[in-house]
């Protein structure tokens, strides 16, 4: 009964959603049974709608977790976006410099921009590893500025996440383009550092489809983000901080240690994007990769209610959206992919906004009037 | 480096002020009463494409400008009412509205004009003109509330308002004799903007309104116990902020460029979030951090390409000023910056 309930609003929000993506589709003078049937079944084929999904929703998995686990500790972090980029451009650099990368210039003579060549066994690893700790960095930085100086982390992460995309732009710029190179990109990581594709082990998921084994790790850190905050005495001082900060402080937790806690770890999940991104996706850094994961994280994270397995279908159905777009751009007659965006957005109203439909429930006594 | 600092530097400091001005005068209103406005950015955006696309199928910028006020206010009521009528989370409201507003000008504008984004080019002699009425105006507010402070302030209005009057014509002719002259060829709205910062500071602390604003923002229960309606207030402070920043979208798109693109705002809800808080929520404070964070975006736009002891100078740098600037601000280390007490508390009447 709890469960159904847990379920039954982000369900309805979905459904409510897609009524008004509907009108919205209808104005414009489409068929919005067309288009939804295309939205949703381009993304259910095998191989490709799946390998796809599941692609796009690897990273939302991540920031929904890590929009999720701040706000257990009742921390917003809008942040998720810098921390990613952060993130991925530390990854990248990482396998360049410990990769090897050796490209040619004009002259066809190599130029070699690292500094030695890793065996994959270690520099996977590293690269990894440099993934989540610059993304549990570049969060820790809002939760240590709040923790000790009271700054409100919603506009401290916002502002960091302008500066994120602005340096690591200024790195691929100014150090690690290839020279002529008119995309915004860095030169390619090496080749140790790619990580697999499923497609190399699973039968019949061909090779060239991006989905790697990132969306294992992405499988693994839902677990692991339940055992940590339910199972660990962390956890606990997490929630106990977000469910009541001052009861907290009096239980003896130690509040503002927890809130540098709590965004250190959202900023390493965050983090974890670049992983999929660069070193099983791209495998160098490209600038302005992310089509708004960070954002959508919330999105995510309130859809699944702060729960690993919440955050996982939820992250599934977005996946499913941002793949069935393509489809959408290309087949409907006047629709574009932005229909997603604009789901998203009323999904996100929706799920705020849930008193909207707590009135009427409550008034069919379907559910306990709150006392609020 | 004068070929970089110069008074065309001011010039194009105020003309990029402009649109963070009103949105974050807006954005004032808003948060003095007690809702967290990050949604700017989306209002914004939402100004800005109705601007464009009305001022397109009509052929008059004020039917533009108009409908992009309705627009922005029609927007900040969905972010009102979920918060609170619903009391939604309002950074989550607001975000959601930020997302709305990147996706459905995209698809209304690839519905009616078969493009990926973006309006088309409107006509030139259909954007924001420059009006000498209304910069005559504007410039009259603007000397009329220094007159406070001069030593005509014991005397009779009607003499104030004389001297002003004559004073206004006099400016004019002066700032068209500086580098500052062709600011008196850009939209009128630039001037309007600036002429919104002593009427906000009036509104804000010299009016009934304003200090019930003031009231709800800090403590809504005192204010509500002395009989001001807390919803109201709100309400009207959230489509005020959402009217405000829908002219500054329309200057985007209508007055410095002449088409919607994707995105056309690029940040710029946010960087007047950085101003108001930079500008500790009070009107002057807010239009002295604009007009930095002004200079600063004319600063990167004059540094692409400038070349300095044979070294690119990267604008990326300067670009993040503002935003290295609130952080500062923010965490204490220059001054306090106190946002008011009730900012983000959804409000409950007691049963």
């Amino acid at each position: 009964m709890k469960l159904l309930r847990e379920l039954l609003f982000p369900v309805i929000a979905v459904l409510m959603a897609f009524v008004v993506g509907g009108v919205i589709v209808w104005i414009i003078g489409d068929n919005p049974f067309e288009v939804y049937g295309l939205l949703l079944g381009s993304a259910l084929t095998w191989p490709d709608g799946i390998g796809y999904t599941l692609f796009y929703a690897t990273p939302l998995i991540f920031t929904g977790l890590a929009v999720a686990v701040a706000f257990r500790c009742g921390l917003l972090n809008i942040g998720a976006e810098g921390q990613l980029y952060a993130a991925a451009f530390a990854t990248a650099w990482v396998s360049i410099k410990l990769g090897g990368t050796v490209i040619e210039d004009f002259a066809g003579k190599p130029v070699s921009y690292g500094w030695m060549s890793l065996p994959a066994v270690v520099l996977v690893p590293v690269a990894v590893l440099t993934a989540v700790a610059v993304g549990a960095g570049w969060g820790a930085i809002p939760g240590w500025l709040k923790a000790r100086y009271g700054a409100h982390e919603v506009i401290t992460t916002i502002m960091m996440n302008f500066i994120a995309v602005a340096l690591v732009s200024y790195f691929t710029q100014y150090y690690y383009k290839a020279p002529g190179d008119p995309i915004m990109q860095s030169v390619p990581i090496g080749a140790a550092a790619h990580i697999p594709r499923l497609g190399d082990f699973v039968p019949g998921l061909p090779q060239r489809l991006p989905i790697n084994v990132a969306f294992l790790l992405a499988i693994l850190a839902c677990a692991l983000v339940y055992i940590f905050l339910w199972r660990t005495k962390w956890g606990y001082e997490i929630r106990a901080t977000g469910a009541n900060p001052s009861a907290a402080e009096y239980g003896g937790i130690n509040v503002r240690k927890q809130i540098v806690l709590a965004m250190a770890v959202s900023g390493a999940l965050a983090g974890m994007v670049g992983i999929s991104e660069v070193l099983g996706y791209r495998y160098r850094y490209y600038d302005g990769f992310s089509a708004g994961y960070g954002f959508t994280g919330i999105a995510v994270a309130l859809l699944g209610r702060n729960h690993p397995v919440g955050v996982f279908f939820a992250a599934l159905l977005f996946g499913m959206l941002i793949r069935g777009g393509i489809f959408v751009d290309a087949f409907s007659q006047h629709v574009t992919k932005d229909l997603v965006e604009v789901l998203q957005a009323i999904v996100i109203l929706f799920v705020a906004a849930e008193a909207l439909f707590r009135g009427p429930f409550s008034r069919f006594g379907l559910l306990k009037r709150s006392k609020v | 480096m004068s070929e970089i600092f110069n008074l065309g530097l001011l010039f194009s400091a105020i003309r990029l002020a402009t649109p963070l001005l009103l949105a974050a005068l807006g954005g004032m209103f808003s948060e003095r009463s007690g809702v967290i406005n990050i949604a700017l950015e989306g209002l914004m955006l939402a100004g800005a494409f109705t601007a464009a696309s009305m001022t397109w199928y009509a052929g008059s910028p004020w039917v533009g400008l108009l409908s992009a006020i309705v627009a922005g206010a029609a927007i900040a009521g969905i972010h009102a009412v979920a918060c609170i009528r619903y009391k939604a989370d309002q950074v989550v409201s607001g975000t959601a509205i930020n997302i709305l507003l990147t996706g459905v000008p995209a698809l209304l504008s690839g519905a009616f004009f078969l493009s990926s984004g973006s309006t088309p080019q409107i006509p030139k002699e259909h954007l924001m003109p420059p009006s000498l009425i209304i910069t005559g105006i504007s410039l009259f507010i603007f000397v009329w509330s220094f007159m406070r402070y001069t030593p005509l302030a014991k005397s009779p209005k009607a003499l104030q308002v004389a001297v002003t009057v004559a004073l206004v014509p006099f400016i004019v002719f002066v700032i068209s004799h500086t580098p500052l002259r062709p600011l008196l060829g850009q939209p009128a709205v630039i001037w309007l903007a600036f002429a919104l910062v002593p009427i906000s500071f009036y509104v804000l602390f010299k009016t009934p309104f304003g200090l019930r604003l003031r009231a709800v923002g800090e403590n809504p229960e005192a204010a509500d116990a002395a009989g001001i309606n807390v919803r109201a207030m709100r309400y009207s402070a959230v489509l005020l902020s959402g009217a405000l920043a829908g002219i500054g979208g329309a200057y985007l798109s209508i007055g410095q460029s002449s088409l919607f693109t994707r995105n056309m705002s690029a940040g710029r809800g946010f960087i007047a979030l950085a101003a108001l808080i930079f500008g500790k929520w009070r009107p002057v404070q807010t239009m002295l951090a604009c007009l930095l964070f002004g200079f600063t975006e004319a600063i990167a736009i004059q540094l692409q390409g400038v070349h300095f002891g044979g070294e690119e100078i990267p604008t990326q740098f300067v670009q993040i000023i503002p935003y290295v600037l609130t952080i500062v601000v923010l965490a204490g280390f220059i001054g306090q910056s106190r946002a008011p007490r009730a900012l983000g508390i959804p409000y409950q009447k007691e049963r």
